[in-house]
């Protein structure tokens, strides 16, 4: 199993063992790792954990993340405003 | 509540397909620092009394200038603890669910305090399992990553600052499936049992990320079963995908050898 995996579940600490019921091998013709997805298709699956400054408010932030990188959509996780 | 007063620190983005995954983070707990300002002299063991009384379940009502219904609602605050105090200044780091207004908190402290309360300032320490050590990055460092991808042709500045989406999927169970198995979930298909290759452990009806040998995630959902039945099973749906975050066809067609029952 790719090592990718266990660097996901680091990245948190998280702990949950995992149960192998069989062999597989996955053929490189198809998808990517996902830590070496080509730049162009990275930028479309990616997370940016993005420190807030003061002032502008997190759609505002989110906006011009959106329009730095030419995306169609962003998403944030939480706004920072009403709390 | 534009730059008054100031909010700052953790603000995951997810950019484009990764959206669909920002609820996994948006419902998550978070974590604060906020600095109060009392409004008079106090006594430091009453401030402590008060402060206790905001752990555990506490009611609020959301603030005149915010964005939901103005209806009082239960939030579990998880843990306060006072870091430092400066004169009528509190620093204080905070845990709760989603949806807790810290402003609301200071406010009420203030109240019980008798002379009242206020937030001067507010740093998100921690958004789901984003934290401030997780690659933590500023609108500068993207901008100059991006200037230095788009001008210089050096990627390598822009991977550090963008975490491949499958990082969202780190604090659930997930299960990993054969290259066969892939396509047919992209096409709304549930997983079944002979698709599963490798899995953590899991209760029936619990969020679980479905994943490939390389470790793309192909789709979330709902578990139809607890993971301990798996290695007896032949056949049967093991997660019901509620949202999928891999494009069609990037994986070969596998219906027939899989998805016939």
């Amino acid at each position: 199993m790719y090592k990718f995996l266990e660097k996901i579940d680091h990245f948190c600490n998280y702990s949950n063992s995992w149960n192998i019921l069989r062999e597989a091998q996955t053929d490189d013709k198809y998808g990517f790792y996902p830590d070496k997805r080509p730049i162009e298709a990275l930028i479309r699956n990616a997370i940016i954990n993005l420190d807030k400054p003061a002032g502008p408010t997190s759609h505002e932030v989110a906006y011009w993340v959106k329009k730095m990188f030419n995306l169609n959509k962003v998403g944030h996780g939480g706004t920072l405003e009403h709390v | 509540m534009r730059g008054d007063p100031k909010v700052t620190g953790v603000l995951p983005i997810g950019m484009e397909n990764a959206t669909k995954l920002m609820s996994l983070i948006s419902k998550a707990g978070k974590e604060y620092v906020c600095i109060m300002q009392v409004h008079c002299d106090y006594e430091m063991n009453e401030l402590k009394e008060i402060v206790n009384q905001f752990i555990g379940e506490i009611y609020q009502r959301p603030p005149v200038r915010s964005s939901v219904k103005r209806r009082t609602r239960k939030r579990r605050v998880y843990s306060i603890d006072i870091l430092e105090t400066e004169g009528r200044l509190v620093l204080m780091k905070i845990a709760s669910e989603p949806g807790t207004y810290m402003r609301k908190i200071c406010h009420d402290i203030g109240i019980l305090l008798g002379c009242g309360a206020h937030m001067r300032e507010l740093r998100r320490t921690r958004s789901g399992i984003f934290t401030e050590d997780s690659n933590l990055v500023t609108l500068h460092e993207i901008s100059e990553a991006l200037y230095m991808y788009k001008h210089c042709k050096d990627e390598s500045d822009l991977r550090r600052v963008l975490l491949p989406m499958e990082f969202a999927v780190c604090g659930i169970p997930k299960v990993v499936i054969d290259d066969d198995a892939v396509n047919a979930i992209t096409y709304g298909a549930t997983l079944n049992a002979p698709g599963v290759v490798a899995f953590q452990n899991f209760k029936r009806g619990e969020n679980v990320a479905i994943m490939t040998l390389k470790g793309e995630i192909v789709a979330i959902g709902e578990s139809n079963i607890n993971s301990n039945e798996i290695q007896n099973m032949k056949k049967g749906i093991v997660v019901k995908p509620k949202r999928v975050l891999m494009e069609r066809d990037v994986y070969p067609k596998g219906w027939k050898k899989n998805e016939k029952d």
